[in-house]
């Protein structure tokens, strides 16, 4: 790179403007969380200013904890969440093997089928899934959310996981069979360790969604048994509008677990896009 | 390939044993749902039972006033939340793409990072925060205006109706910005060192580098971001009816297809549930949403020039 790149007021310029958009971006987060650890009196008299040891106060928590089963919530969204994850990457992953290393008749056509659903939101078909719902009697269960996540993720997935499988050696498959390993066998055993890293963005991809996603807990599981987090912290919100300090505790306990994720997966997330996962 | 280097084989059964389980999930949740939806909305309750009624939900849809004045306010509300995504969230998100991917530049990890934080949070949480910032009660809104010396400028944006909407969008901005910035970014940094090192060689450098050289090459992400965003925002469902509610206030200024859609299938209020204008609402959207994806996939996309290294 020659000098005239790097200029310093260039570089400063970049960091001021980078400075300024991370400022925007983290703010709102941190004066939620930060606001939630004070009083009533420390919420409205000083916004801005970290809680001191005259304004803090955990009633807010304490509200939250006696009102609201959020464990039980929590623990709803988890099952939901990691179940469709396990459907979607394995289904997943077996589909984007079958496109990627058979050629058969029908292949293209198979993978643009399966590739539709990336554009076409499956939000749109709401009305015959509630009512697929109902005529099974899954109305109500923490399974209808499972199908109708795993089908939301699989396009996607199969799409991402198939480009890479491609680039899997031809060699150490036909080695495998050689050997007379199985279909199969070469599958879980040779092909499955070697994509784990695109296995894990994707990953990432399908489950940011379900966890966040308020639209089908709404229509298909509202009962107090399957509410997800998402749907209970709306409720809450919208029950307690004027009990601020529950409010705010409410909302950070929702940032916080997606938070900590975040700081432990962003590495992973941002290699997978930036490597032309999604491209 | 497989199927030339072994004696063919009668059926290769494990072809359709890893197929099987996704394509049956896939078509029995998702594809005849969708086309369930499209046919339903052809059909009318009469007396406990569907008739087919052929196009009449979508003569009721845009002839008769209480359903179109409420269609066309919501259309015209969407086109307006894509219009703001568009002029603002992309230039931003390119713009910030732009500076991260300058070489050398100390913390990119760290911003990166910190700018695509909003965009893993749900939207009740966005809403909701976003809701409690510029409310007049607790008046941090204000207070920060009155920092740079504009609080006159301060009113409270969510309950007037000239600007609800597009203080909504502006907070789903804020939300989606990580998202064009992360694309641009991997597109900006799969350009070639070669052809910045012939660009400068040739004296473009700075502004005039990123117009004329890195611009062009980003094109079709540009395209990909853009039809992103359109089937994102007419779809998009979850802030207002987080911020706003279903009725989608202060008097309807907010509402969009997907808070409509919500509106017309479940009944609100006074208003009864059903299901068959849901899903004439429904198909609407799904035309539009097929429209764009038409579009872009065959009027930009063939268009942009792509560029092999």
């Amino acid at each position: 790179m020659s000098l005239a790149t790097r200029s310093l007021p260039r570089t400063l310029g970049a960091h001021a403007v980078l400075l300024t958009y991370t400022v925007i971006a983290l703010f709102p987060v941190i004066l939620v969380i930060v606001n939630s650890f004070k009083s009533r009196a420390g919420i409205f008299g000083a916004p801005l200013t970290p809680p001191t040891p005259k304004t803090f106060d955990l009633v807010g928590y304490a509200t939250v904890f006696g009102q609201g089963d959020f464990l039980h919530y929590f623990q709803n969204s988890l099952v939901v969440t990691v179940a469709s994850l396990f459907f979607v990457l394995l289904f997943g992953a077996m589909a984007g093997f079958a496109l990627s290393e058979y050629r058969f008749r029908g292949n293209t056509m198979m993978g643009l089928y399966l590739a539709l659903g990336i554009m076409i939101p499956i939000r749109l078909g709401t009305v015959a899934i509630l009512q697929l719902m109902v005529a099974s009697g899954l109305v109500n269960t923490l399974t209808a959310l499972i199908l109708v996540y795993t089908a939301q993720g699989l396009p996607l997935a199969i799409f991402i996981l198939s480009e890479f499988m491609k680039q899997v050696s031809d060699d150490l498959k036909n080695a495998g069979r050689i050997d007379g390993l199985s279909e199969y066998t070469i599958f879980f055993r040779l092909v499955l360790p070697l994509v784990r890293p695109s296995m894990a963005t994707v990953a990432v991809f399908t489950m940011i969604p379900i966890w966040n996603d308020l639209w089908f807990p709404l229509i298909l599981a509202p009962s107090e048994e399957t509410k997800t987090v998402t749907l209970g912290a709306q409720l809450f919100l919208g029950q307690f509008v004027t009990n601020w300090n529950a409010i705010l505790a409410a909302l950070s306990l929702a940032i916080l677990p997606v938070l900590i994720l975040y700081v432990i997966f962003s590495r992973q997330l941002i290699r997978g896009i930036t490597s032309g996962a999604v491209k | 390939m497989a199927a030339q280097t072994r004696p063919k084989k009668p059926i290769r059964w494990h072809i359709g044993v890893f197929l099987a389980p996704a394509v049956l999930v896939y078509t029995a949740i998702m594809i005849l749902p969708l086309f369930g939806t499209l046919q339903l909305s052809l059909f009318r309750n009469i007396e406990q039972s569907q008739v087919f009624v052929g196009f009449s939900n979508f003569r009721t849809l845009f002839g008769d006033p209480n359903w179109s004045v409420n269609f066309w306010n919501a259309l015209r509300n969407n086109v307006w939340f894509f219009i703001i995504h568009m002029l603002v969230q992309n230039p931003i998100g390119i713009l910030l793409a732009a500076l991260l991917s300058s070489p050398r530049l100390r913390f990119a990890a760290f911003y990166r990072t910190a700018i695509f934080v909003p965009t893993i949070l749900s939207f009740v949480i966005v809403g909701f925060a976003w809701k409690l910032i510029l409310s007049p009660i607790w008046g941090v809104a204000p207070h920060l205006l009155d920092f740079v010396g504009l609080k006159s400028f301060f009113t409270p944006w969510l309950g007037k109706e000239q600007y609800a909407l597009t203080a909504l969008s502006l907070v789903s901005v804020w939300q989606f910005v990580g998202i064009p910035m992360m694309l641009i970014y991997a597109a900006l940094l799969s350009i070639p060192d070669e052809v910045i090192e012939a660009a400068e060689c040739d004296g473009v450098t700075g502004m005039a580098q990123f117009w004329k050289i890195k611009l062009p090459l980003i094109l079709p992400s540009i395209g990909i971001i853009s039809i992103l965003t359109f089937v994102g925002n007419f779809n998009a469902f979850d802030l207002i009816y987080t911020a706003q509610g279903a009725l989608a206030g202060p008097n309807y200024s907010t509402d969009i297809l997907g808070t409509f859609l919500y509106r017309a299938f479940f009944g609100f209020q006074l208003q009864v549930g059903d299901p068959n204008m849901g899903a004439a609402i429904a198909t609407i959207m799904f035309l539009i949403i097929l429209a764009g994806v038409c579009v872009y996939l065959f009027l930009v996309q063939t268009r942009l020039r792509r560029y092999q290294f």
